[in-house]
């Protein structure tokens, strides 16, 4: 029998308003995360993926359809979801780096006082800043804040590690680098996690199990598993990141003819 | 045919064909770090108090030129004059025993101030209606000068402290709660976003995320407040006398024109300029620096 999923989302649609419009984010969605997957999901800007994220994070409710969370439906956030932001003010600025990892420790209830600082110094180790433990925030570089936010967000040791485009705002090589720090920390530690990007490379790197999402709204393209080396597939004899291109260009050619035609 | 175009002509010729090269850079610990010190001159223009105690400097000289050249005592003395009324008062305790009754009633008002501000604001933030209730209340009451409710206030609660702090509470609430509500609402969404993932709610959220978030905005709201209540504090003193039994800077002006003292006057203004920049320059300078200078909040 296999195990049971972590997360189960089933047929969930996602709908937010704007001043004049209400907007379908996605439509009828549905994954499964087992334990220790790195499960990603990827697709072009506009197919709601962050909106996704942030639904399975608690922030916002679906408007049909289920998210289950270990059986649990998931009705508000909770530290058992921990988000690692793209932005760079996810951090306190009013708190030092190992501060900011207690914070979250002390303030979810999962960890007090010596405790807590242990565990914060435990990861921010892990995240070789040990020697920054006392910087503040806008001492740091874009790189060095997205570790700490790793740090913090794994010291909370989570269910399920949220990532929305965690890397995006970084630099080529910075990007790079924490993209294999990331893999090596799993290699560490096996969490869980659920990595939203619209970088194919990037999801072949990271997903052991990537969802395509096409766009306008949000709907499943597939599910893919990758091994990270992006090599050929003996039956096809194509490349993995050349078939996801493949599958997410064909919208865009469709697109194109819509425009051209309407 | 002609080369008519000298762009064209440029943009056809090929760049030269240069030969690669690759160099061994020089090891970090082999370039001496070349520093220069700042010679004396550059190093005191650098000081900000010392170029602020220059402009003082300037304005007391004029003071005091225009003063001699006037020579008219009951118009204005001369700074001089001003500062020897100003060291008989303090050496007598008169001023200084004015200075603790009036910063003990602002104290007094202040605080009560800030603490309603703060529910004023913490509400608005965690209800809509709350939200419209600060806005409707501030629209409407933050136009409207505390000195204008004296005389309501002294019908209310009679000649004495109470009515003095009705009046401060005024003066401080609105402008503090305005610069906290603002100063809420402009808290990233990413913040709040990571507060309510470790589990924050309500007050804890306020006091975990909001206040530390919205603290540029809050010390805003700290210093107008006080400016605004040391105002109003001094005119209501002025304008009403003793309403409270002792007495504090505005009543010891108000008495020392009756006496036509004017360089007693003079030294009470004089005071009240001093105890501001006093609370500017010291206490709001160093809650500046141990806080949002010190988080790269404001620099």
């Amino acid at each position: 029998m296999p195990p049971a999923p972590l997360l189960q989302v089933e047929g969930v649609t996602l709908q937010y308003q704007t001043e004049k419009h209400l907007v379908t984010a996605t439509y009828r969605v549905s994954f499964d995360v087992y334990g220790a997957d790195r499960f990603v999901v990827l697709g072009p800007s506009g197919c709601g993926k962050s909106t996704l994220l942030k639904a399975v994070g608690g922030y916002m409710m679906p408007t049909e359809g289920s998210m289950r969370l270990k059986g649990r439906p998931i009705r508000e956030p909770g530290a058992d979801r921990v988000f690692v932001f793209q932005e760079f003010d996810q951090l306190l600025p009013w708190k030092t780096v190992k501060q900011n990892v207690i914070f979250a420790l002390e303030s979810s209830g999962k960890l007090r006082g010596k405790a807590a600082e242990t565990q914060a110094m435990r990861y921010i180790e892990k995240v070789n800043l040990a020697k920054f433990a006392n910087a503040y925030p806008h001492t740091l570089s874009g790189g060095m804040k997205q570790r700490v936010a790793i740090a913090r967000a794994l010291a909370m040791e989570p269910d399920v590690l949220m990532m929305d485009e965690p890397f995006a705002a970084l630099d080529a090589l910075t990007r790079r680098k924490m993209q294999e720090e990331l893999l090596q920390l799993w290699g560490e530690t096996r969490f869980t996690v659920l990595f939203v990007t619209h970088s194919i490379p990037e999801a072949v790197l990271i997903g052991n199990r990537i969802l395509l999402l096409s766009p306008h709204p949000g709907q499943v393209k597939g599910e893919l598993n990758s091994d990270g080396s992006d090599t050929a597939d003996p039956v096809s004899g194509r490349k993995l990141s050349d078939r996801i291109h493949q599958l997410l260009f064909a919208d865009r050619i469709e697109e194109q003819e819509i425009v051209h035609h309407g | 045919m002609a080369e008519t175009h000298i762009g064209a002509a440029q943009w056809a010729a090929a760049p030269p064909v240069r030969p690669e090269y690759l160099r061994e850079t020089v090891a970090s610990g082999d370039i001496g770090v070349v520093q220069k010190p700042l010679t004396l001159w550059q190093q005191l223009v650098n000081q900000a108090w010392l170029r602020k105690t220059f402009i003082l400097l300037v304005i007391a000289v004029a003071w005091e030129l225009y003063a001699r050249q006037l020579n008219n005592a009951l118009l204005v003395p001369t700074f001089f004059a001003t500062l020897e009324a100003f060291w008989t008062g303090i050496a007598d305790g008169e001023i200084l025993q004015k200075v603790a009754n009036s910063v003990q009633l602002l104290l007094k008002g202040y605080a009560l101030g800030l603490v309603l501000a703060l529910i004023f604001s913490a509400l608005a933030m965690m209800s809509r209606i709350g939200n419209d209730l600060l806005e409707t209340l501030t629209s409407a009451f933050n136009p409207l000068p505390a000195i204008a409710l004296l005389p309501l206030a002294l019908i209310w609660f009679g000649l004495g402290d109470l009515s003095i702090i009705f009046v401060l509470v005024h003066s401080v609430l609105w402008a503090v709660a305005l610069n906290t509500h603002s100063g809420f609402r402009s808290v990233s969404n990413t913040l709040r976003m990571v507060g309510r993932n470790y589990g924050l709610k309500g007050v804890r959220y306020i006091a975990k995320i909001l206040i530390p978030a919205a603290f540029p905005s809050i010390l805003t709201g700290l210093k107008i407040g006080w400016a605004f209540a040391w105002r109003t504090l001094i005119a209501a003193e002025l304008v009403f006398g003793v309403s409270s039994g002792k007495g504090g800077l505005g009543w010891y002006i108000y008495e020392n024109k009756n006496m036509l003292d004017i360089p007693a006057v003079f030294a009470g203004l004089f005071t009240v300029i001093l105890i501001g920049l006093i609370v500017e320059n010291f206490i709001f300078r160093n809650i500046e620096a141990a806080t949002v200078r010190k988080w790269g909040m404001q620099s």
